[in-house]
């Protein structure tokens, strides 16, 4: 909402400064957005005319034009608007103006070669419209000002404000003084409306169809005969480009005037061209009109249209119709002040994806009691400025306005905001705000004002008197240092845990988006469902990811072009496996590329593998407390990893549930992808699958045992098909006496000379020891061969002698 | 010359030459050996009349002493010598460079929800979290905000169906519908969270997080939530002082309705919180409005309090100086190594919320 202090004084009596304005506007809720300097550039900015068209030498698209500025020599302009023609008077920028729409300073450019000395300016360039095709066209009204500026010289400032969706009464200049005057910040000003005659009929039949869902239930109109359309005068034409608003004839131009002044939209209408009568109705399926934004609508059944017989005119409160609307020549006008329903209002635009001004206050609810006062405010000022006798006022209704009234408890007022204000302090606030005040024993009964959708409740008073007394009354009440229920739950910890475990491990954290781009997720995605956003920002980021994979390889992929070769990176995150809230799971997924120890004076280097990411996972895992000696791994995997190198992790032998996968990236995608690494491995960790301990750290730590007996350490090299997996082995010779034999270990892994083809030797040293007692040679030799014994036969594998 | 005197001649002298390890350790044998000259002598000791038994004894002992002292000297002279001569072997350059190392991070976001939660962890709040994917009733309409409400238009919605019933919550608001609906009052939580908005450009990301406050009981006033977030930005910013202005606003599920201004100045290019004359908004807030306690069964007439929504990544780039908010979801391993935090630098409120 456009203002200036100006236009606020027309309903404001106050001798504050500009600088308090607008501190208070923002104290009461009415948030100041932007204040824009009207300085005296803006008078640089002249009506001019095109005398002159060529064809710019060098590029089809540009004109040279020859501008008439009023002053003795034409100016030589390029301009490439297409509706940059002869005759056609416009609005011109010299060199040294400044362009308000992108704050750019002009000069005298070469433009393929040619000089031009200023600019003609679209109605966007200047901030009056968002109309950016071709230059602005005036009428030729504007002949006899060549020459002259075209913003006339306000001293005002234009101040933006930001209004809430509450309020639409402030979406009019007299609903924010009012509020203003409320809070202390002066005076309103009841104006006295000009009282003009109103003698004749209104001749023009006007119906609101009673149906179902019918948007309009009060139509109000009156005729104006015999009016002569012209320019506005100079004071209607500054008000409204003070706010930034185009002037455009006399007759829309009041009709903006008085929506703008009290948020009262009205629609006028040639008369003459409306086919008998008015009727309000809902629309047909596939009924068709031109909108004056020269659009042809395609309506849906049940939009409320305002049409005659020929059909429909307007859609109500959105738009108007080319069909009747008024011109220069128009000589009677029917005055439209009608009350839209918000809900029907919003449904139309929102089906025709239309936005207007009258869109946006309709929807928020106008004053269901401004319908004469609009009417008559719009039509004295056309009588006095076009000439041409006022019909008396038809109102149509089928529904009349009911006042609303609360019963509102005062004490309630400190018990929400904390602070507290006199009963007459209430009393004088609501009273300013247009409230009629009824005191009751233990209430004040309050009608509300009918200007005032928002409030049904006591809270909704509440929030008044607070926000009009000022929200720095509020007391500061320091917080209590005192908690009683732990700030984490279990599994949050873990998630802390696991997050900061694998940042230790030389990962660096990503944050992704949960959406991605379905090609990516494509790779990872299995047979879970692919859960497609409707309406995605960009075609690639169309799907929830349901893999974290495809957006860190997107990443990993953009860093090694950036030149980085041994990178990794993490994310903790969601993943989703369907559109229902809940369907979604909390992944960590590491990705590193490239080599370990690269250019090392003194490691070997060698290329990342799996066992690099294994180690980060069963650390992790080890470091968040589960047992690594329980872990159980297998080679099933998901196709996205190679699949005869990766793995997944169990957190024991029941095999329940997934902990984590670990692997090479499966080749096929590293080559669609095409990023270009030595090697890249992955690992995701499942966060929900990962079992909670029951035993806290204060009892696990409670129990200490260790043995102080002699122990022995024992290496075997057993030789076995190389399809038996060395957890087979590990897992018969731990199982043979969990009570003596520790620390099994994997030393060492051959194949070739001196082994079969088809097998492999593996050597496992391991740590004897009792509890109870040193062990003697006789013992330790016979779990010896009880390893030897158990191994052969579960496995069978060979000793090596 | 007895023959003790002569044994210690004869070798004093010899040990005086010039002798390896070798040779010393053929002299030690030599003199205390099985059948040494030193060992003899003492089983000779029985023999002796006892009337000379014990000047015998104290002079052999003095002579051992004396031998003895005198190889082990010798011995460990060649074995220092050894040493030295090794150690000046086996000098090496020690700027050659260390072992390669590579540091994890943790992101910026991630680390400012870590302080978050630990500062409100002081005053009793508890983390609470939510779907990312929400359903159209608890991500507006239990929130006040019916279907057709301009309101809406606030919010530009990710949606997950035609009908528009499934959708990216576009707040962390939601959450406080949850909460209330699985316990029961008194609530006294914090959100925080990924949200998401189709709004996409220089200052807007189509994800963003957001951390919710909730505190219901009963008597809870505006007053509480002008101390608790008095408190949180005061902590937050590691500042003594905060400018702090509440601004009337409207929120359909908050009434009264605060937007929350911090004062701040640029100085020397660089932002300076909690002074000057410049504010900055930061968080939007409220008394939860009624209707939305009758939405989750709380009685409005027994239970009140309030609520607020802080957007994270706009704390994480006041506090730590980042600029552009779309580098927080880049992945540009230069970023996330300048602006990421180590993982051992856990936000805690004994050892200070930042180094």
């Amino acid at each position: 909402m456009k203002i200036t202090f100006d236009w606020l004084k027309d309903h404001l009596k106050t001798n504050l400064k500009e600088k308090n304005l607008l501190e208070q506007l923002t104290n009461i809720g009415l948030e100041v957005e932007s204040v824009e300097s009207v300085s005296s550039d803006n008078q640089l900015f002249k009506i001019a005319k095109i005398i002159k068209t060529e064809k710019h030498p060098n590029a089809d698209r540009l004109k040279v034009c020859d501008v008439n500025i009023g002053e003795k020599e034409l100016k030589k302009v390029v301009c490439g608007a297409a509706n940059a023609s002869e005759g056609l008077i416009t609005i011109y920028a010299p060199p040294g103006a400044i362009i308000p729409k992108t704050n750019i300073k002009l000069e005298t450019a070469k433009i393929r070669g040619v000089t031009s000395y200023g600019m003609l300016c679209s109605e966007s360039e200047l901030n009056l419209s968002d109309k950016s095709d071709g230059i602005t066209e005036l009428s030729k009204k504007y002949e006899k000002n060549i020459g002259k500026s075209y913003f006339s010289k306000s001293k005002s400032n234009l101040i933006d404000l930001s209004i809430t969706p509450n309020r639409p009464d402030c979406l009019g200049v007299k609903g924010i003084a009012r509020d203003l005057a409320a809070s202390g910040f002066g005076k309103l000003i009841v104006s006295k409306e000009r009282q003009i005659k109103l003698k004749t009929k209104q001749t023009l039949k006007v119906k609101i169809n009673k149906e179902k869902g019918q948007g309009c239930s009060a139509f109000g109109s009156c005729l104006i005969k015999n009016v002569k359309n012209t320019e506005s005068p100079q004071w209607l034409k500054d008000k409204l480009i003070s706010v930034g608003q185009k002037p455009i004839s006399a007759i829309v131009d009041i009709t903006n005037y008085v929506m703008l002044d009290i948020n009262r939209p009205l629609h006028a209408y040639d008369a003459d061209k409306i086919e008998k009568g008015i009727i309000v109705r809902n629309s047909k399926s596939g009924e068709e009109f031109t909108a004056l934004d020269n659009k042809i609508y395609k309506l849906e059944k049940g939009m409320c249209v305002i049409s005659d017989n020929k059909g429909v005119l307007g859609l109500g409160g959105i738009i108007g119709g080319t069909r009747s609307a008024t011109e220069f020549d128009t000589k009677n006008i029917l005055l439209e002040s009608a009350y839209f329903n918000p809900r029907s209002i919003r449904n139309t635009a929102k089906k025709l994806n239309l936005d207007t001004d009258a869109k946006f206050r309709f929807e928020r609810g106008i004053d269901p009691l401004s319908i004469e006062t609009g009417l008559k405010k719009a039509a004295s000022l056309i009588q006095e400025i076009c000439g041409g006798e006022v019909s008396k006022i038809d109102i149509q209704k089928i529904e009349s306005y009911k006042t609303k009234t609360i019963n509102f408890d005062v004490n309630s007022f400190e018990n929400i905001v904390g602070f507290r204000i006199s009963e007459n302090e209430m009393q004088r606030i609501l009273t300013d705000l247009g409230f009629i005040i009824k005191k009751d024993k233990k209430f004040l009964k309050l009608t509300i004002p009918s200007w005032r959708p928002d409030i049904s409740q006591q809270i909704d008073i509440i929030e008044e008197l607070a926000r009009i007394s000022g929200y720095e009354k509020i007391k500061t009440i320091d917080p209590i240092k005192d908690r009683s229920k732990s700030t984490l739950t279990q599994t949050q910890r873990l998630f802390h845990f696991l997050q900061r475990a694998i940042a230790s491990k030389g990962y660096l954290e990503t944050i992704t988006w949960s959406f991605t781009d379905q090609s990516y997720n494509d790779h990872f995605r299995e047979n879970n469902k692919e859960i497609k956003i409707v309406n995605p920002i960009s075609s690639g980021l169309g799907v929830l990811r349901n893999s974290i994979f495809s957006n860190l390889i997107m990443y990993m992929s953009k860093n090694l072009d950036r030149g980085f070769k041994d990178l990794s990176i993490f994310e903790i995150g969601p993943v989703f496996t369907g559109s229902s809230p809940g369907e979604q799971k909390t992944v960590v997924c590491g990705l590193s590329a490239g080599k370990k120890s690269r250019l090392s004076w003194i490691d070997k280097e060698r290329n990342i593998d799996l066992f690099d990411a294994k180690r980060d996972v069963i650390q992790t895992l080890s470091e968040a407390g589960y047992d690594s000696d329980h872990f159980f791994i297998d080679s099933k995997t998901p196709n996205y990893y190679h699949p005869g190198k990766s793995g997944r992790i169990f957190l024991d032998h029941s095999k329940d549930k997934v902990a984590a996968y670990f692997g090479e990236i499966h080749p096929n995608i590293i080559n669609k992808i095409d990023i270009k690494t030595e090697n890249l491995i992955g690992f995701e960790i499942f966060l929900e699958n990962l079992k909670l301990s029951r035993k806290t750290l204060k009892d696990q730590k409670a129990k200490f045992v260790v043995s102080d007996f002699q122990k022995s350490e024992r290496d075997f090299a057993f030789v076995v098909n190389k399809d038996v997996e060395a957890q087979e082995l590990i897992s018969v010779i731990s199982n043979v006496n969990p009570n003596l034999i520790s620390n099994i270990k994997v030393f060492d892994l051959y194949e070739g000379q001196n082994i079969p083809d088809n097998q492999k030797s593996i050597a496992i040293s391991i740590t004897i020891q009792s509890s109870e007692k040193t062990l003697k040679d006789k013992d330790l030799e016979k779990i010896n061969n009880s390893i030897i014994e158990a191994v052969e036969n579960k496995t069978g594998a060979k000793i090596r002698s | 010359m007895s023959d003790l005197k002569k044994i210690r001649d004869e070798f004093i002298s010899k040990l005086k030459g010039k002798l390896d390890l070798a040779e010393l350790n053929q002299i030690k044998s030599d003199l205390f050996g099985k059948n040494g000259l030193v060992s003899s002598q003492f089983k000779k000791i029985g023999t002796i009349d006892v009337s000379e038994r014990k000047k015998f004894a104290s002079d052999l002992n003095i002579i051992k002493d004396e031998l003895q002292d005198l190889i082990n000297f010798k011995i460990n002279e060649i074995e220092k010598a050894n040493i030295n001569e090794k150690l000046e072997k086996e000098k090496i350059d020690v700027t050659l460079p260390e072992r390669s190392f590579v540091r994890g991070k943790i992101h910026p976001v991630s680390q400012t929800i870590d302080e978050i939660s630990s500062i409100f962890s002081e005053i009793g709040f508890s983390v609470e979290e939510g779907p990312d994917v929400e359903n159209e009733y608890n991500n507006f309409t239990a929130l006040n905000t019916p279907d057709n409400h301009p309101a809406r238009d606030m919010h530009d919605t990710f949606y997950l169906d035609d009908k528009k019933e499934r959708l990216l919550r576009t707040h962390t608001s939601p959450v406080q519908i949850r909460t209330m609906l699985k316990d029961k009052p008194p609530f006294k939580i914090i959100a925080p969270g990924r949200t998401y908005r189709s709004d996409s450009d220089q200052t807007h990301s189509p994800m963003f997080h957001q951390v919710e406050g909730l505190h219901i009981d009963k008597n809870i006033n505006m007053g509480h939530l002008k101390g608790c977030l008095n408190y949180f930005i005061k902590e937050f910013f590691e500042v003594k002082k905060i400018k702090m202005r509440f601004r009337p606003s409207h929120f359909p599920f908050t009434e009264p309705s605060a937007e929350v201004d911090i004062g701040y100045e640029i100085k020397d290019g660089k932002i300076i919180i909690g002074e000057g004359n410049q504010w900055l908004e930061i968080l939007g807030c409220g008394m939860v409005h009624p209707n939305v306690l009758k939405n989750v069964k709380v009685d409005p007439t027994k239970f009140q309090g309030y609520a607020f929504g802080i957007g994270i990544d706009r704390l994480a780039m006041l506090k730590y100086g980042i600029n552009d908010l779309r580098a927080f979801f880049d992945c540009d391993y230069r970023w996330l190594n300048h602006f990421g935090f180590d993982p051992l630098d856990v936000p805690t409120n004994y050892r200070g919320l930042s180094r």
